[in-house]
C-alpha cells in the first residue's frame, strides 16, 4: 500500500506535482497515467525518497521510505533502465544491490533467470540493448521479492516482443497478489494491464477510478448513419426527439445506443440508409479528452481556455465531470 | 539495513569497475617510478649540488618526488568513485536501495579510503626502498629518526588526497567539473602560489603543501614553516573534513 497525501513538488515557479492525494491499493495493477511532463516520474521519485516533497507526505505501508529496513524487500522499482554503471557486469550490478539489503547472492541468479539474462550475466551493462537494460532494471526491482512493484514507463522504446513480455510479467506478478504501480502515457497500454487508474495532468489529479468505471464513463458510444436523403432523415429524427450531429459529408452521428430505433424510423418513412453502425469511442480518445487541458507541450499554439480545477480534485466523480467541463469550454 | 551490508555492497561496486584498477595502478606506478628516477638523477648529479642543497638534502622526501604526479591519479580515483554514481544515474538506484544517505556516503568513503590506504602503504614503502637503492651512498635507512613516520605519512597523504577529492566530487557531482578544478589546482596553482613570495605564506596552508610536510625528514636550512609534520597533516585533515562535510550536507539536501 502506498499512500500519498497532498504531495507537492515545486521547481522554482513550476508546480511539477500539485497536491496529489491517492492510495495505491494492494493486490491490483494500478495504472498511473498522464501526458508527458505531467509529473509521473517526479511523483515516483518522491515515493522512493529520491526527491524531497515541497509539501505533503508519502508513505509505504505506513512508513516513510527512508525508515524502511531493507527497502528492496518492501518495494522494487524500475525508474530508469539506464540508471546503472555501464562498466559493471549485470551480475555485479545486482550483487551490490542485493548485498546492501542483505539479500543472498543466490537470489541474483534467480532474478537473472526470471528476466532471461543468465547468458549475459558477466557482460558489461553498457553493451546491452534497451530491452536488455530494461530487463536488468526489472531484475533489480524483483531482487528483494517485494510485495510492491513500481515501473516507470516500462514499455517505452521496446520492441513488440519486449512489450509482450513486460505485459505478461506484470499480470503474473499481480496474480501473485502483489501491488503493481505502473506509469504510462499510453491509455491503450493501461487498458490492457491495469485494474485501477490514476490520471494526472500538470501535476494535478484528474481521475482516480477503477478501469471499468473509467471505460463506462468515458467511452462515448454513438451511432453512425449515412444516407443519401440526409435532410429528410434529420427531420424524421428531430420529430422523434433524437439529436443528430453532422459529421461531414453524408455522415450523421447520434449519441447513445439507438441503432434499432433509427433503423425502424427510417423504414417507416421509406428512407434509404447506406450505413447504420453503432460506434464506440476509443479509450485513447477519452484519455485525451480528459487531459487535453493539461497537456504541457501542445503541438499547436491555440491552447484551450483554462478552467478552474480545484487542487486535489475529489476522486471518482471527477472523471466524467472533467470530460464535460472540457466540452463546455470548447463550445 | 546495517553498515556492514552497505560496506559489502560498496566493496562489490568498487572492485567491479575498471577505473578502480587503472587509477590506483597508475598512482602506484607513477609515484614509485618517478621517485626512483629522480633519486637516480640526484645521485648522478650529486657533485653539481651546492653546499646548501647538500645540507638540506632529504633522501626520504626525494624518493617521494613522484607523489606530485602520482597524486593526480589518486585524485582521479577519488573523483570517479563518487561522481560515477551521478554520471551514470546509478545514484538513484543506489539511494533507492540505501535511503539513509549518511550511511551510504560514510560506507562508500570508508571502502574507498581503505583501499586507497592499502595501495598507499604499498606504494609508499616501494617508493622509499626503490628510491634509497637508487640513491646509493646518499640514502637513509628506515630505522633512522623520522623516516618510518615519513613513509607511513606517504600512505596517509595519498589516502587524504583521495578523500578530499571524494568530498569535492560529492559536492560538485560532475566528474569533469571536479577534475577540472582539482587537477589544475594540485598540479599548477598550488605550486605557483607556493613559489611566489607574496602568496607563499598562504599557500603553506593549502592541503597538499601542509600535508606533504609529513613526508619530510630533513628540515630545509631556511625553514620558517610554523607547523611540524603532524601539524601539517592536521591542517590537511581539516581540509578533508570540510570537503566531506560539504559533500554530506549537499547529498542530504539534494534531490537525487
Amino acid at each position: 500500500m502506498i499512500e500519498l497525501e497532498g504531495l507537492t513538488k515545486r521547481y522554482g515557479d513550476k508546480m511539477a506535482v500539485n497536491h496529489l492525494t491517492f492510495t495505491v491499493r494492494p493486490g491490483i495493477v494500478t495504472g498511473f497515467l498522464g501526458p508527458n511532463g505531467a509529473g509521473k516520474s517526479t511523483t515516483m521519485r518522491m515515493m522512493l525518497g529520491l526527491d524531497r516533497p515541497t509539501a505533503g507526505d508519502v508513505r509505504i505501508d505506513g512508513q516513510h521510505y527512508d525508515r524502511l529496513k531493507d527497502p528492496l524487500k518492501y518495494i522494487g522499482a524500475l525508474l530508469d533502465a539506464k540508471a546503472m554503471h555501464g562498466g559493471r557486469s549485470a551480475f555485479n550490478h545486482l550483487l551490490c544491490l542485493a548485498q546492501s539489503n542483505g539479500i543472498p547472492s543466490s537470489r541474483v541468479h534467480e532474478v537473472l533467470d526470471t528476466v532471461g539474462l543468465t547468458a549475459v550475466a558477466r557482460k558489461k551493462a553498457k553493451g546491452f540493448s534497451l530491452g536488455m537494460g530494461q530487463r536488468l532494471g526489472i531484475a533489480g526491482a524483483l531482487l528483494g521479492d517485494p510485495r510492491i512493484l513500481m515501473f516507470d514507463e516500462p514499455v517505452n522504446g521496446l520492441d513488440p516482443e519486449g512489450i509482450h513480455w513486460i505485459r505478461n510479467l506484470m499480470k503474473s506478478l499481480a496474480e501473485q497478489g502483489r501491488t503493481i504501480f505502473v506509469s504510462s502515457h499510453l491509455m491503450s497500454e493501461m487498458a490492457l494491464t491495469a485494474d485501477h487508474l490514476v490520471v494526472i495532468g500538470q501535476g494535478r489529479l484528474l481521475a482516480d477510478t477503477s478501469m471499468a468505471d473509467f471505460i463506462e464513463q468515458n467511452s462515448r458510444s454513438y451511432v453512425r448513419i449515412r444516407s443519401p436523403q440526409r435532410e429528410r432523415l434529420l427531420d424524421v429524427l428531430y420529430a422523434a426527439g433524437i439529436t443528430a450531429v453532422q459529421a461531414g459529408g453524408e455522415t450523421l452521428e447520434v449519441d447513445g445506443g439507438k441503432a434499432e430505433q433509427i433503423g425502424e424510423l427510417a423504414a417507416q418513412h421509406h428512407l434509404v440508409l447506406h450505413e447504420l453502425s453503432p460506434q464506440q469511442a476509443s479509450l485513447e480518445e477519452a484519455f485525451m479528452r480528459l487531459t487535453a487541458e493539461s497537456v504541457e507541450y501542445h503541438a499547436h499554439s491555440d491552447t484551450p481556455a483554462p478552467s478552474g480545477l480545484p487542487a486535489g480534485a475529489p476522486p471518482d466523480s471527477s472523471a466524467a465531470a472533467w470530460g464535460d467541463g472540457w466540452q463546455e469550454g470548447r463550445s | 539495513m546495517t553498515a556492514a551490508q552497505v560496506i559489502r555492497s560498496e566493496w562489490t561496486k568498487i572492485r567491479s569497475v575498471a577505473s578502480t584498477v587503472w587509477t590506483l595502478g597508475l598512482a602506484a606506478v607513477v609515484t614509485i617510478a618517478l621517485g626512483a628516477l629522480i633519486s637516480l638523477l640526484f645521485k648522478n648529479q650529486w657533485s653539481d649540488l651546492s653546499e646548501k642543497d647538500r645540507l638540506s638534502f632529504d633522501p626520504t622526501y626525494t624518493s617521494f618526488a613522484g607523489m606530485s604526479l602520482g597524486q593526480l591519479a589518486m585524485i582521479v580515483f577519488g573523483v570517479l568513485v563518487v561522481s560515477n554514481e551521478y554520471s551514470t544515474g546509478m545514484i538513484r538506484t543506489s539511494l533507492a536501495a540505501v535511503p539513509q544517505r549518511g550511511t551510504f556516503l560514510a560506507c562508500k568513503l570508508a571502502v574507498a579510503a581503505g583501499l586507497a590506504f592499502a595501495v598507499g602503504i604499498v606504494t609508499s614503502f616501494a617508493a622509499f626502498f626503490l628510491g634509497q637503492a637508487m640513491l646509493g651512498g646518499h640514502s637513509t635507512s628506515i630505522g633512522d629518526p623520522g623516516v618510518l613516520r615519513a613513509v607511513l605519512g606517504g600512505a596517509l597523504y595519498m589516502t587524504l588526497i583521495a578523500l578530499f577529492s571524494m568530498g569535492v566530487a560529492a559536492m560538485l557531482r560532475s566528474p569533469m567539473l571536479s577534475l577540472g578544478i582539482l587537477m589544475p589546482f594540485f598540479f599548477l596553482i598550488s605550486n605557483i602560489l607556493g613559489a611566489v613570495s607574496a602568496t607563499k605564506k598562504i599557500a603553506r596552508y593549502l592541503p597538499d603543501q601542509a600535508g606533504s610536510k609529513i613526508m619530510q625528514v630533513v628540515t630545509p636550512v631556511d625553514n620558517d614553516t610554523p607547523y611540524g609534520p603532524w601539524g601539517g597533516l592536521a591542517i590537511m585533515v581539516g581540509w578533508v573534513v570540510v570537503a566531506l562535510l560539504g559533500g554530506y550536507v549537499l547529498l542530504k539536501q539534494r534531490d537525487a
